[in-house]
């Protein structure tokens, strides 16, 4: 599920509801069933994230970092995952180093494996591969594919890269203010509303959302 | 309540002493200076004062009970710094962790990180300056264990300050004990303190845990044992009270943080 919107339409305030830092003005978040106001711990434990704007310690190593937050997500048979998500992400040798150092690709790939640690039934991602390199982000699109074919988790996905939306999302909701002003599948949304591309179709949603509202 | 989230944020603070000397010798320097500097001062007033008073016990081991307390303290605030100073608010908070699990985890890492503390300072108190708790035995327990809860509370106290006022917050944090240490009656008996001073005092568990130590060691082994265990029961139940007041006190802070999308937006440190 891709969350599009303009800066400020409340992408990131959404991803903060579910988290459960932020409390919602009306109504209930639901994980898996679970309540997150009745039972906060348990609905977090579905969970997991990785958000740009929110980077791991940097004076933790990586290592470190994924058995830190491990257990806080009591992760069963720890040191085996922790072994898994090295090789699957490909941070074996940066095992020992401190995540302060990692590039920013490489600061991403330790994020998405302490993301998928938990192997959460529903993944928070906040712009994942803003501010990487397109070979790079390919890759870690690529990841997160392997995790959904592997899991069968639902992910939650933000981004400003159109092609990207398009590409990794079977649905998406348009956000502007706060308000949902449309959804659907991604390749049949611009056809659908006179548009050539996905972009085309999201630069005219940006620049007038009160049309699509009086729809 | 999950024993292994709360020993994560304990593992956590391990990582981050193992690997940093500037985080390992403040745990030792400012205690080792403190107890030096001090036992230099008792030593030179036990050679100017009158023949049979001897101010080592009295002022130094206030000394190392005082700073103990404060080692208590900033054991916890230190610890919930570090996820101020990470910028990892967001993801712990976002985690399944509840917040008695990390309060817990705090504390431990504070008793942890004091306990080494002590041993330090006790261990340059009795080969340096000839002062030793251990002759005491148990009977300094309840001593230490009064300073722990208030050391405790207070620490909770200050990380809910900071969470609910931002990282600059951090500096109202750190003279709490200075400016307590007056009220608290370490140096000298709280009869010496004016009336108004006197009352507050008598609401700080450290008021009891100094009278008391001064007339253990003021009696030279001979105490009401009643008067003692009065007061030392009135510390302690003080120091509970306040461990649980400081509890709810952050657990109140954290949901108007949570209401409010604080946690969400930290570095702006003000969104009510």
């Amino acid at each position: 599920m891709g969350l599009l919107g303009p800066n400020g339409a409340g992408k990131t305030t959404i991803v903060s509801v579910i988290l459960g830092v932020l409390d919602p003005t009306a109504g209930e978040v639901r994980i898996a069933g679970e309540s997150l106001t009745a039972n906060r711990s348990r609905a977090l434990g579905y969970t997991n994230f990785a958000a740009v704007y929110a980077s791991l310690p940097g004076n933790l190593t990586v290592y470190e970092n994924l058995r830190f937050f491990g257990m806080l997500y009591e992760v069963e048979n720890l040191s085996r995952r922790i072994e898994e998500a090295l090789d699957a992400f490909g941070l074996k040798r940066f095992r020992d180093a401190k995540c302060g150092v990692l590039s920013s690709g490489e600061q991403t790939r330790v994020s998405l494996a302490k993301a998928l640690l938990n192997r959460p039934r529903l993944l928070l991602l906040d712009e994942p591969t803003a501010s990487l390199d397109p070979s790079t982000a390919r890759d870690i699109r690529e990841m997160i594919r392997a995790f959904v074919a592997n899991s069968g988790g639902g992910v939650l996905w933000t981004s400003h890269n159109m092609y990207e939306v398009e590409d990794v999302c079977d649905r998406v909701l348009f956000l502007s203010r706060g308000r949902i002003l449309l959804e659907g599948d991604p390749k049949a949304l611009p056809r659908q509303h006179g548009k050539t591309t996905f972009e085309e179709l999201f630069i005219s949603i940006a620049r007038e959302p009160l049309a699509l509202e009086r729809i | 309540m999950s024993l292994r989230r709360t020993a994560a944020i304990v593992l956590r603070q391990y990582y981050l002493l193992r690997g940093s000397p500037t985080r390992v010798l403040p745990l030792f320097v400012w205690v080792s200076v403190d107890i030096i500097l001090w036992g230099l001062i008792t030593r030179y007033l036990n050679s100017v004062a009158s023949a049979g008073i001897d101010f080592v016990p009295a002022l130094l081991g206030a000394v190392l009970l005082w700073d103990f307390f404060i080692r208590v303290m900033q054991g916890v605030t230190t610890a919930f710094f570090e996820d101020v100073w990470s910028r990892s608010l967001l993801n712990v908070f976002g985690s399944p962790i509840k917040i008695s699990e990390y309060v817990g985890g705090l504390v431990i890492s504070g008793i942890a990180t004091s306990s080494a503390g002590l041993v330090v300072m006790q261990i340059l108190a009795s080969t340096i300056f000839g002062l030793s708790f251990f002759k005491y035995g148990a009977a300094l327990l309840p001593f230490l264990m009064v300073l722990f809860l208030f050391g405790i509370a207070l620490g909770v106290t200050g990380s809910a300050i900071v969470l609910r006022f931002g990282p600059s917050a951090e500096w109202l944090i750190w003279p709490i004990p200075a400016l307590l240490s007056p009220f608290a009656a370490v140096y000298y008996p709280l009869a010496a303190l004016p009336m108004w001073m006197r009352l507050v005092a008598r609401l700080l568990p450290p008021s009891y845990v100094f009278e008391g130590v001064r007339k253990i060691v003021g009696g030279h082994g001979e105490y009401d044992l009643g008067s003692l265990g009065t007061g030392l029961a009135a510390g302690a139940g003080l120091g509970v009270l306040y461990i649980l007041l400081a509890g709810a006190f952050f657990t109140r802070i954290y949901k108007q943080a949570v209401r409010t999308g604080l946690i969400a937006r930290y570095s702006a440190e003000s969104l009510s």
